[in-house]
């Protein structure tokens, strides 16, 4: 369903000079309805590869150099802005990391939700329906009471809840969550997720989880994919690398998880392993 | 651990000003604007300062020739001649410098009260702060150019009283924006381990708070000076600016009122000035404005 | 919002005290005489000034002078120095007048200056944008007296459009919208000469604004979702500029009345700045006075509504 190619990104430093390379050759494949990972820390290209996938990195300072990225039969990269358009949300929606800022601040979470669905899905009749069928759908104690909430009234957890209901409301094939757990508490983590897989399991959507927390992923995602500075440094399904780890990097992450007992003081680096 | 480095009193700013120039510079009117600014101020104190040796250029502005009167721009009069047949070039020159001396002093006297009332607000606080913070609010409710106008009028205008008064009027503007650095500086580690130290107030404020307050300072003086030059340019039109026989770009506008049909040059050339000198500096302000904010 | 709408009332009576303070006082410590005519003119017997004194107050006190002048003006009995009449009337006369000319103002301020805002946070950077905010500086530059005589001269000889005044003298208009277009014209002329330094602060202050909100997570949600750029621009990131825009307002007001002193006086439009030149040309100290409250108070007013407004758009506003 989703095929990325060898694609390579940079970006322009604000004089216009340097292109600093962001992503130098990134292969990825998710296949229908399945669950791909991609594990890497801070500056590895993960969240820019998932936000590249619809082009929704503003082009100046972003340079696309090269690859392909195909979606459906689309090809990502060429497509005229109309195509663009009706795939986003309609095909492929996204969560972000920040529940807080990544909603509208002056709009109700109502007109923020209806908004997807009056775009995408035109033969819902009642959209005020819908959005509470959503909204309970992730786990929202009262929807209808909420309905006229704005974003500053709901909780953390409850803001994610609620960008999840609005990206699944358009009944996407594919959603990029991007790091959903990062910003919120350790024990609304465990739920959010566990409501992501129940609610993918039920859909039949595929899923690109980005995290850098190894941890979360296993029971979520088949496959996994390594980032380490703008390249996939392994590749497979989730069970096998996390037995046989074959990059240092992915050993040193995956040493790096906490275990019960575990007596260290410091975290191994690469060049420890 | 940034922000004790900047506050450190003596502390080498150099790359900070350098920064800030080619932040300044990258602004596509910034140097133009600069430049006019330059000439504008040769030229006036130029003239100012031939004139106080004796030298008119090109001839005295207060040359009256009735036989001259409402001359065209030609090689003789470069910008034409007026009513009284005096040469629009040179009652020109010498309103420069009355325009220059009036946005200068008046934007000082206005930094001067509007630093004074922010800094006394921002560091004490409380009771003096509301006060004072009210008391702008109110004054901000007034038209500027209504009160100058009340005020000139009842003093009498001369140009001690109109600079003056258009500095009273416009420290508002300074004291708000003083008063909000004096509010986040007050409260940094470096200001109070000064106080701690048993530090004198006054020293607190002069040496650390206003220097890094400076940018913003300055960025209002520049945008101060043609709001003044535009005060000054409206009152002498209405009568009530420098009055006559002294020359200001206002009254050479408002002499031409009448034969405006056909002495087009009495309106078009010192409006001309009036708009290129206002320009200059708040394209100059603004593009400081703009490096000033992207400093931190 | 009702809590809202009380507090700020209750600061803005503080403020209509204040105000009442400067506008009298900056009238009364003025140095110079209060009387009307030359202190030495010995036309004027000494019994005619006993009078004026007693009658404006001058031999009490002054913070008693103030008290009496401010019930004066409130109860219509405060006197113009020219004609006797109650000042409060004179300044009644001109308000509608001023009303339309400002509100007019305003709102070409606002809708121009909101599209070129947005307009200009879209493409900056461009040359276009760039060659639109020189434009913009220029209509700040530009002097009021300047470019309204040179609109006159322009429009009156090339395009014949009635300018002075707020309606064309002796002629009778076959009916009531010929009228009422006339009155545009009269009115649209001023309006927009100082509507001119408006539009410019107006989009100058969007176009900062909007360039820093769609930087915000929110405005990568919304095209996430497949929105058109125009709706992301004018629904997501202009409802979030708005809010300066709207609360300055407000401060566009007394930059309006200032302007309108020149303007009124060149288009002979019947307002109260045209009534405040005549009384500073006049010295007629009470209206002077009455004008500097009223139009203060008007401000005010003006900031009230502006907050208000800004409070309806923006729902965070309420909890300041």
């Amino acid at each position: 369903m989703l095929k990325i190619e060898n694609l390579q990104l940079g970006f322009t430093s604000p004089t216009g000079g340097v292109i600093t390379p962001a992503l130098k050759g990134v292969s990825l494949e998710l296949a229908k309805g399945e669950t791909l990972a991609i594990v890497g820390e801070s500056g590895s290209g993960k969240s820019v590869t998932a936000l590249a996938i619809t082009r929704l990195l503003p082009t100046p300072p972003a340079v696309y150099q090269g690859g392909r990225i195909f979606f459906e039969g689309h090809d990502m990269l060429s497509a005229p802005d109309a195509e663009l358009r009706k795939i986003r949300g309609g095909k492929i929606a996204y969560v972000f990391q920040e529940p807080s800022t990544s909603l509208n601040p002056v709009y109700t979470i109502r007109s923020q939700i209806a908004e997807m669905i009056s775009l995408h899905r035109p033969d819902v009749t009642d959209i005020d329906a819908e959005i509470i069928r959503w909204l309970d759908a992730v786990g929202i104690v009262d929807p209808k009471g909420r309905l006229h909430a704005y974003p500053h009234q709901l909780s953390g957890g409850m803001q994610q809840r609620v960008m999840i209901a609005m990206a699944l409301s358009a009944r996407p094939d594919l959603l990029i969550a991007d790091e959903p757990t990062t910003a919120l508490d350790v024990t609304i983590q465990k739920q959010i997720l566990d409501k992501l897989r129940e609610l993918q399991r039920e859909l039949g959507m595929a899923v690109l989880l980005i995290t850098h927390n190894f941890a979360i992923i296993k029971g979520l995602a088949r496959h996994v994919a390594v980032m380490y500075r703008g390249e996939v440094v392994e590749y497979g399904e989730t069970e096998q690398v996390l037995r046989n780890p074959v990059h240092p990097y992915t050993k040193a992450l995956i040493a790096c998880i906490p275990r019960l007992g575990d007596h260290r003081r410091r975290l191994p680096t690469i060049g420890e392993l | 651990m940034r922000s004790h480095i900047t506050l450190l009193k003596g502390s080498d700013k150099n790359p900070q000003a350098s920064r800030f120039l080619r932040r300044f510079l990258s602004n596509p009117f910034a140097l133009p604007a600069v430049v006019m600014i330059l000439l504008f101020v040769l030229i006036a104190l130029g003239t100012a300062v031939l004139s106080s040796f004796g030298h008119q250029w090109p001839c005295d502005p207060n040359l009256t020739n009735l036989e001259q009167k409402l001359l065209p721009p030609s090689s003789l009069h470069w910008l034409g001649t007026d009513n009284l047949g005096r040469d629009v070039l040179s009652r020109m020159l010498h309103g420069a410098y009355i325009s220059l001396t009036v946005g200068v002093v008046a934007v000082s006297v206005s930094l001067g009260i509007g630093v004074l009332v922010g800094a006394i607000s921002g560091y004490f606080g409380g009771l003096t702060d509301q006060i004072l913070m009210r008391s702008v609010d109110a004054l901000l409710c007034f038209p500027t150019f209504f009160l100058i106008l009340t005020v000139v009028a009842i003093l009498g205008p001369s140009l001690i009283n109109i600079v003056v008064i258009i500095g009273l009027v416009s420290w508002t503007g300074t004291a708000r924006l003083v008063r909000a650095e004096f509010l986040t500086l007050r409260e940094t580690e470096y200001v109070k381990g000064a106080r701690v130290l048993g530090q004198h107030s006054w020293k607190i404020i002069t040496q650390h708070i206003l220097p890094n307050a400076a940018a913003p300072i300055l960025v209002t003086a520049v945008l101060g000076i043609p709001d003044a030059i535009l005060s000054e340019a409206g009152l002498s039109f209405l009568g009530f600016g420098v009055q006559p026989p002294q020359a200001t770009w206002g009254n050479i506008i408002a002499d031409g009122k009448t034969y405006l049909l056909y002495a087009w040059w009495l309106n078009l050339f010192p409006g001309l000035a009036i708009l290129i000198a206002s320009l200059s500096f708040y394209l100059a302000g603004d593009a400081l404005r703009e490096a000033a904010e992207g400093r931190d | 919002m009702g809590s809202f709408i009380i507090r700020r009332l209750g600061l803005s009576l503080v403020l209509l005290f204040i105000i009442s303070i400067i506008s009298f006082f900056i009238v009364t410590l003025t140095p110079g005489s209060p009387y009307p005519w030359g202190e030495l003119n010995p036309k004027i017997s000494a019994e005619v000034k006993a009078n004026f004194r007693k009658k404006f107050h001058l031999d009490r006190p002054l913070h008693e002078q103030y008290a009496l002048t401010m019930r004066d003006l409130f109860t219509g009995n405060l006197r113009s120095i020219k004609d006797d009449r109650p000042v409060m009337s004179r300044i009644m006369e001109r308000l509608p007048a001023t009303l339309a000319l400002n509100v007019t103002s305003i709102l070409i301020s606002l809708s121009f200056g909101t599209l070129l805002g947005v307009a200009a946070a879209r493409y900056a950077g461009s040359w276009q944008e760039i060659t639109g905010s020189f434009v913009t500086f220029i209509f700040i530059a530009l002097p009021g007296f300047w470019i309204s005589y040179l609109l006159a001269i322009v429009l009156v000889t090339t395009f014949g459009v009635p300018i002075l005044g707020t309606q064309s003298y002796g002629i009778d208009f076959p009916n009531a919208a010929a009228d009422w277009l006339d009155r545009l014209w009269h009115l649209l002329i001023p309006a927009t000469v100082l509507a001119l330094g408006g539009i410019a602060v107006q989009s100058r202050y969007l176009r900062a604004t909007m360039i820093g909100t769609m930087r915000e997570d929110y405005i990568r949600t919304a095209r996430s979702k497949g929105l058109q750029e125009e709706v992301v621009l004018y629904k997501h990131a202009l409802r979030n500029s708005i809010r300066p825009i709207i609360s300055g307002i407000g401060m566009l007001l007394p930059a309006l009345i200032s302007g309108a002193v020149i303007v009124e006086n060149i288009f002979a439009y019947p307002g109260m700045g045209r009534l405040g030149y005549e009384a500073v040309l006049e010295r007629d100290y009470p209206t002077l006075v009455a004008l500097n409250f009223v139009v203060a108070a008007l401000v005010l007013l003006g900031n009230l509504i502006s907050d208000i407004l800004s409070a309806a758009v923006d729902p965070r506003v309420r909890l300041e």
